[in-house]
């Protein structure tokens, strides 16, 4: 019989396999927009993990990281877009 | 467990499933477009299946209003990430892929 606290943490582990299953993708991928939507969504998934062990230690302040990590993730995706194509391939 | 406790994790594991969905997408679909699709959609659902299970277990109050906030960030952030990088791809020329250039190959 699993405990509460315990289906959490396999949820959130099982999100970090998935960002790591991404992590292919920027490895391998043609272009450099490949990279940066395989980067977003392993970011997605970090916020993600934080919130479910904030969650499951009962730590209200994690999700403090996880909010300042949405806003980064979110920012390097709209930075990168606009530089890349204002700029030509800065990045 | 408690029946909202099994409610809780039900949401995850479907969150997790929809994730999962987002990164077999992202290692399989042939190009930027496609993988975009995926990225936008699937995983948005998963995140945001997820992260009200994480509002539900949350029990003090400023906890919960915080997640919710962070729900309607990602609901919100996380397509437009998706479709800005995806119109940088297209100013700069990547051709969408079709079948005929590339039967079965990515």
């Amino acid at each position: 019989m699993v405990e509460f606290e315990q289906a959490l943490l396999a949820i959130a582990a099982a999100f970090v396999i998935f960002a790591v299953v991404a992590l292919y993708r920027v490895y391998v991928g043609p272009t450099i927009h490949d990279r940066v939507i395989a980067v977003n969504v392993m970011g997605t998934n970090t916020v993600i993990a934080i919130a479910l062990v904030s969650a499951a230690f009962d730590e209200p302040v994690f999700l403090d990281v996880a909010l300042v990590y949405a806003l980064l993730n979110f920012l390097l995706s709209i930075a990168f877009s606009k530089f890349n194509v204002e700029h030509g391939g800065v990045l | 467990m408690t029946p909202i406790e099994w409610g809780i994790v039900g949401l995850g594991l479907l969150g997790a499933f929809f994730a999962g969905v987002a990164s077999l997408g992202i290692l399989r679909l042939p190009d930027i477009y496609t993988r975009a699709h995926a990225a936008s959609k699937s995983d948005t659902l998963g995140a945001v299946l997820t992260i009200a299970a994480v509002a539900l277990a949350l029990q003090t109050d400023l906890s919960t209003v915080k997640a919710v906030f962070l729900l309607t960030f990602m609901f919100i952030t996380n397509p437009t990430a998706a479709h800005a990088i995806a119109r940088a791809a297209q100013d700069q020329g990547i051709e969408p892929w079709t079948v005929e250039d590339g039967e079965g190959e990515r």
